[in-house]
């Protein structure tokens, strides 16, 4: 795969949608994208790129909630990262249970550590806890006290 | 409607004596669903990082897994080593690689070791785990521990492995051989074991894709995906060895992959000791001073597949975020395929054929009448049921 074919690719097709683009070395890329253009653009990664999905780190910064989807091209070993920025404000973006069942345990695992909403998700439930936790309780959040 | 029973197994009363917790739907003796339930051992060692230096972060997450301790700390050292543009010297490479394959090698042989218990095969149990010791002996001649053994660091290696070992080690690694040849051999040419593991728990390339499972429940599919080939890193690129594949995607597939990738360690550490014979000893490791900030991912294979690590640094001593994916979290979730059309007889080999690890992700399993609520089958009795069939079995062939 090459680095530059690809990126002006992706950036040629999501236009304004993405952001940035920051390359941490030859093998790693990541893309920065508005969340309503994830499910479009993880469908071309997944579907027509054939990367395979390895999983999706949440995480609370001063920025808001950010989310990176990494995706693996086992053909090339490229590792190619998603990364959305969402509000702190009722944090919300569209599940990609549509697009492959990989990504069901990990949206529930974000829901239930950070409080983000995966829109679409036939079964967000908690992946960890019985459910039993208090209202509003986020451990990952970096304000929470245990 | 015919009546549907809930046959739970676990978390408590395990398949694999870790705690985590499947409810199998079951009409009359063939299994409709499969439900889990984890969290059983969920230990929060991600947030836990947060507040350790990245040198204690090493400890933190050997501790991860009980059985391939190493990996973690081997996609953790090549994901820092990416943040800080680390180059390793070679030789550390090389005990990378032997630590990383011999672990994979003990682990093989603990699966096989359950696979046959499962069956109902206990001298295959008995047989697997004497083989495997000796491995573990191995381990502690050159890390001093039979598990977790303190051998990364940002860098390179924390402890070398003197030339004056090397003569036990390739002693070891040829008595091995013979052993696995002898449990190939076994596992290969039975008849019993065929009719109980083949066309039982089929994964298809499809089902393995849409689950993006990794490893040899993914090679065992016909899906070629090994990190140390696609994204080489320690010594793997400068070493000659074969990713094993099959294609039928059934419990057979996957212990023949097993099997089969031994003898590829076997090779794989062979060879690195030829190569650190013409390094010095003592070059195990280069200095690095500070991790700056940025992200990292690192990923290495696992025994069960693929570990990934990724982190976000900001250029103190501790990550801001470490996120850790360890291959079962991946596996066990292709349950809902591999089992659902089976018998339950064979619920107990197609949920073990992925060599799920719950210290890693989590396990248990029961059995209930769907309506009453009531139990009807344990973890112990679903096992038991595993081992009648085969009991069954032979006798017919007899």
């Amino acid at each position: 795969m090459n680095n530059r074919e690809f990126t002006e690719e992706i950036k040629e097709r999501f236009a304004d949608k993405i952001t940035e683009v920051q390359q941490q070395n030859d093998m790693r890329l990541t893309f920065k994208l508005e969340p309503e253009a994830l499910f479009e653009c993880a469908q071309v990664f997944v579907k027509e790129k054939q990367f395979r999905f390895i999983i999706a780190s949440g995480l609370h910064s001063k920025q808001g909630f950010e989310i990176f989807y990494h995706f693996s091209n086992d053909t090339s070993g490229h590792v190619i990262n998603l990364h959305l920025v969402l509000p702190y404000e009722q944090p919300a973006v569209d599940s990609l249970t549509d697009l492959m069942s990989a990504a069901e345990w990990i949206e529930r695992e974000i829901h239930e550590l950070l409080g983000i909403n995966f829109k679409g998700h036939p079964n967000l439930v908690p992946l960890i806890s019985e459910g039993n936790w208090p209202e509003g309780t986020y451990p990952y959040c970096k304000d929470f006290k245990s | 409607m015919s009546k549907q029973k809930i046959i739970p197994i676990g978390p408590y009363h395990p398949l694999q004596e870790e705690p985590e917790y499947f409810k199998l739907y079951c009409e009359g003796e063939k299994v409709m669903d499969v439900e889990w339930e984890t969290g059983y051992n969920h230990r929060g060692i991600e947030k836990l990082a947060e507040e350790k230096t990245f040198e204690q972060v090493y400890f933190l997450v050997e501790r991860i897994c009980g059985i391939c301790s190493t990996s973690h700390p081997f996609a953790l050292s090549n994901c820092l080593e990416e943040i800080g543009n680390v180059e390793i010297p070679d030789r550390a490479k090389y005990i990378r690689s032997i630590i990383g394959e011999l672990e994979r090698i003990h682990s093989h042989l603990l699966w096989v070791g359950l696979a046959g218990h499962f069956l109902g095969y206990d001298t295959v149990f008995m047989w697997a785990w004497k083989y495997r010791e000796p491995v573990l002996d191995l381990f502690e001649i050159i890390s001093g521990n039979r598990n977790s053994y303190a051998m990364f660091t940002t860098g390179g290696v924390r402890r070398d492995i003197e030339q004056s070992k090397f003569a036990k080690i390739r002693q070891e690694l040829s008595e091995l051989k013979k052993k696995v040849d002898l449990l190939t051999g076994a596992v290969m040419d039975d008849p019993v074991i065929h009719a109980r593991t083949k066309n039982v728990g089929i994964m298809t390339r499809e089902d393995i894709i849409d689950y993006a499972a990794v490893g040899p429940t993914a090679r065992a599919s016909g899906v070629q995906i090994d990190v140390r080939k696609d994204d080489p890193y320690a010594a793997y690129d400068s070493l000659n060895w074969n990713v094993i594949t099959a294609e039928e995607g059934d419990v057979f597939a996957k212990a023949k992959v097993r099997l089969l990738e031994m003898y590829e360690s076997v090779k794989i550490i062979e060879q690195s000791l030829d190569k650190m014979e013409k390094i010095p000893e003592g070059e195990i490791v280069t200095n690095v001073w500070e991790i700056p900030e940025g992200i990292g991912m690192g990923h290495a294979e696992a025994p069960r597949g693929e570990v990934f690590h990724f982190v976000k640094t900001d250029g103190t001593n501790s990550p801001v975020r470490h996120k850790i994916r360890a291959p079962s979290y991946m596996n066990i979730a292709t349950f809902k395929k591999s089992c659902v059309g089976q018998t339950i007889s064979d619920a107990a080999i197609s949920l073990a054929a992925v060599d799920p690890c719950y210290c890693c992700t989590e396990r248990m399993a029961t059995a209930y009448d769907n309506n009453t609520r009531e139990q009807i089958l344990n973890g112990d009795q679903l096992i038991k049921q595993s081992q009648d069939k085969t009991r069954e079995i032979k006798n017919k062939i007899k």
